[in-house]
């Protein structure tokens, strides 16, 4: 197949390239430029895809043999990341931009360049399993299960999926370092990335202040209605929050204090206790399923956040957008704006996605 | 795209960016590398070497219409660029702390533009744009405006000979006179002319011309600065002083020697290789314009002033980094513009002053010729341009969106 190569310049896409070169497929390497400030007279300065990862995956297409290209997709992230990022926040819920970069960016714009261009699928270097059995993708859980991301490539649409290839999914990541170097990649000891790569210094806070500014609230407590304290705006919180609120009085029970949930036309946040916190059904839209849509009411494991735990819950789909999960028992921290992950369990070969949706609002 | 594999023979169309080495400049630098000798020692391995710069150096002067000592010796043309508009700058600001203003070609390149931008933002420099019209041309009137505005405080202005994007040839000599009508030194930029079209130092009337060598068949890493005696020049390098105290450095003697024979070969075939590769050039143009009916030349008319070896098109509804993938994998080699570190193909400067539409700007290639140029690499352009613009303008489909603009 002809396949267009991701290359973010780490050390995870170097393999996964290189193993698509083994595979024997014709392989093109692209390094996506998501960043762009203006400048003066050139534009040229880049905040989290820096030069040095370009580079760097350029001297891997090198070593690799495979023609290389930077393209341009700062606008586009832009776009669909960087603003919905912000709106989410500003509108109460807490984004993933990760998800949103493979739904919009990866497996959206850049799959549709390079289909248009005459390839037939994008190569990552995602921790994931994928394959297509008889045209219907079966996506599974990484067999290293801490570095897992099917949980942010699951709301890929079953058509993204046929055109994806993570050539990483079996491995877990010692052995993919430990493979970077004996294929003499120079990128084998670089640091994994963490956090969000548009806000290179971590603060989120500080980020999204500079970007809607302060807008005062009154922080509440849910069963009182009593004002516990004020904030400089709802974007600072996430559901199932305890560090951080600024409350000065203790509880009158003496314990923690947690995000409930948060009113964006008020400004309002409203805070309780860990037992509040807990939700017993979880709503979705935007509902995407690798196959086909549930078939009645569906026993299995959903997971709510990127590193989160998972909770056994039975799923019914309603109708092709939508889903609304029952949990077991009561499951702390979901954040409307995340996504949630259905699979069902299976050891031997990892578990099965079987859908995802974006959390539209929860019950205790 | 066939295969990964680059294809046994590609057709080089991007001789603006660098040239193949003439075969007597390869000869004469690897003869000079195997002798020892530093021009500025005094014994006879130094003088030999010395004897050598000195013989290039009148060559040089000679093929190009300067006198030797005005040939200064630089690593390139970058550096002879930032020379000229720094130096001249700091020398007439220090002489007449009144001339503040650097008149600029918007259309300059890099070398020349972010060198005046550094000016006006580290040296208290004011950076005037001077306008271009739709073909790219900075008009001699132009310049007089910018300069009557304010003849007193003008320290410089620059305007390249032919700009290296679109391929338009300016007057210089028109501008230059205007320039000294003010008393206010010219700079030019003749990297894309020197060995394409005919320069004549002394009859440009420029007070400085900067070129490069691997542009014209000599070396990477060698190029000149034309700079007239009575010109003041505040040095970059300070050291040894080796080039007239505007320019140290050991002089790179293998890479002078073979600028010279690189220069006198261009210029000596210059009548020769300018009508052939305007030749190939319109045969290019008209065929590509054939092929691909709503493709626009961007610059001058083909009977115009222009490049005998630049061709440069818009593709409308087509991304340039598309249109140079889909090529390269067929063996055609080209560029979407200027080439830059990170890679990135950003709306080119140049297209922008010239009044394109942005989205028309981001589909645009440029193809260039040069001294190996033949008839078969424009044939092998016209055999895919067709093809590779309409598989383009189907990816340019899914990244543009409806009803919006992308600049």
């Amino acid at each position: 197949m002809k396949v267009l190569a991701a290359m973010s310049g780490g050390v995870d896409s170097a393999v996964a390239a290189a193993r698509a070169v083994d595979a024997g497929h014709e392989v093109v390497g692209v390094h996506l430029a998501l960043s762009a400030k203006p400048g003066t007279l050139r534009t040229g300065a880049r905040g989290c895809c820096t030069i040095e990862d370009a580079r760097d995956a350029r001297r891997v297409a090198d070593l690799l043999g495979i023609p290389f290209y930077v393209w341009d997709f700062a606008e586009r992230f832009t776009e669909d990341v960087i603003e919905t990022f912000v709106g989410e926040y500003a509108a109460g819920r807490t984004p993933n931009p990760c998800v949103t970069c493979n739904e919009k960016i990866k497996f959206e714009a850049l799959l549709e360049k390079a289909i248009a261009l005459g390839f037939d699928a994008v190569v990552t270097g995602h921790y994931a399993r994928l394959r297509i059995v008889d045209g219907v993708p079966e996506l599974r859980r990484s067999a290293d299960e801490g570095k897992d991301q099917s949980y942010v490539l699951a709301s890929l649409s079953a058509e993204q999926l046929r055109h994806a290839m993570f050539p990483l999914g079996d491995s877990v990541k010692s052995e993919v370092r430990a493979e970077a170097a004996e294929r003499g990649l120079m990128v084998a000891d670089k640091p994994d990335s963490h956090d969000i790569c548009f806000i290179p210094d971590g603060n989120t806070k500080a980020f999204l202040e500079s970007r809607l500014g302060r807008k005062p609230g009154k922080l509440v407590d849910a069963k009182t209605g009593a004002v516990l304290g004020e904030h400089t705006g709802i974007h600072g919180f996430t559901v199932g929050q305890r560090k951080g609120l600024g409350i000065e009085a203790p509880a009158p029970d003496g314990r923690p204090r947690y995000v409930l949930a948060l009113e964006p036309v008020s400004g309002t946040v409203k805070v309780g206790s860990a037992e509040d916190l807990g939700v017993r059904v979880i709503e979705g839209d935007r509902a995407t399923w690798p196959a086909k849509p549930l078939d009645g009411p569906t026993e299995c494991q959903v997971q709510v956040r990127a590193h989160g735990g998972v909770a056994p819950a039975v799923a019914v789909a309603d109708g092709e957008d939508r889903v609304r999960v029952e949990l077991r028992e009561p499951l702390r921290g979901v954040a409307p704006g995340q996504t949630l992950v259905l699979y069902r369990p299976d050891a031997e070969a990892g578990d099965l996605v079987l859908g995802a949706a974006k959390i539209t609002g929860t019950r205790r | 795209m066939t295969s990964t594999q680059r294809p046994a023979r590609s057709a080089y169309l991007d001789h603006a960016a660098t040239t193949p080495m003439v075969p007597a400049a390869v000869a004469a630098m690897t003869q000079a590398l195997s002798e020892v000798g530093n021009a500025s020692s005094l014994h006879s391995s130094g003088r030999r070497a010395r004897r050598m710069v000195e013989e290039a150096r009148e060559s040089i002067a000679e093929a190009l219409g300067a006198r030797p000592s005005e040939v200064i010796f630089t690593g390139g043309g970058t550096e002879a660029n930032n020379l000229a508009v720094k130096g001249i700058y700091w020398a007439q600001h220090k002489e007449n702390p009144a001339r503040r203003r650097v008149l600029v070609s918007a259309v300059e390149h890099h070398a020349v533009l972010d060198a005046a931008q550094w000016l006006a933002d580290d040296m208290g420099a004011e950076l005037a744009l001077l306008p271009v019209d739709a073909e790219g041309r900075v008009s001699p009137q132009a310049v007089r405006t910018a300069l009557e505005a304010d003849p007193d405080g003008v320290a410089l202005v620059s305007v390249m000979w032919a700009n290296n994007e679109v391929g338009t040839i300016n007057p210089i000599a028109e501008i230059a006179a205007v320039c000294a009508e003010f008393g206010v030194p010219l700079h030019t930029d003749a990297v894309q002319a020197v060995g394409a079209v005919p320069v004549d130092f002394a009859d440009s009337g420029a007070t400085a011309l900067a070129f490069s060598g691997h542009k014209l068949g000599g070396p990477y890493g060698i190029g000149a600065l034309l700079l007239t005696r009575e010109a003041q020049c505040t040095p970059l390098l300070h050291g040894g002083g080796q080039e007239r105290d505007v320019r140290s450095g050991t002089l790179d003697v293998p890479a002078i020697v073979a600028l010279a024979e690189a220069v006198r070969y261009a210029v000596k075939e210059l009548p020769d290789t300018a009508e052939r590769l305007a030749g190939l050039r319109d045969e290019l143009v008209r065929g590509v314009l054939a092929k691909v009916p709503d493709a626009v030349l961007n610059g001058p008319r083909l009977d115009g002033d222009r490049l005998p070896g630049n061709a440069h098109f818009s593709f409308p509804g087509c991304e340039g980094d598309s249109l140079l993938m889909l090529l390269d994998a067929r063996g055609i080699e080209c560029s979407t513009g200027s080439a830059c570190t990170a890679g990135v193909a950003e709306p080119s400067h140049v297209l922008l002053a010239m009044g394109v539409d942005p989205r028309h700007a981001r589909g645009s290639l440029r193809f260039s010729l040069g001294h190996t140029s033949a008839k078969a690499d424009v044939e092998a352009l016209l055999a895919e341009i067709e093809g590779v613009v309409e598989r383009a303008r189907k990816a340019g489909l899914t990244t543009r969106r409806a009803g919006r603009v992308r600049t």
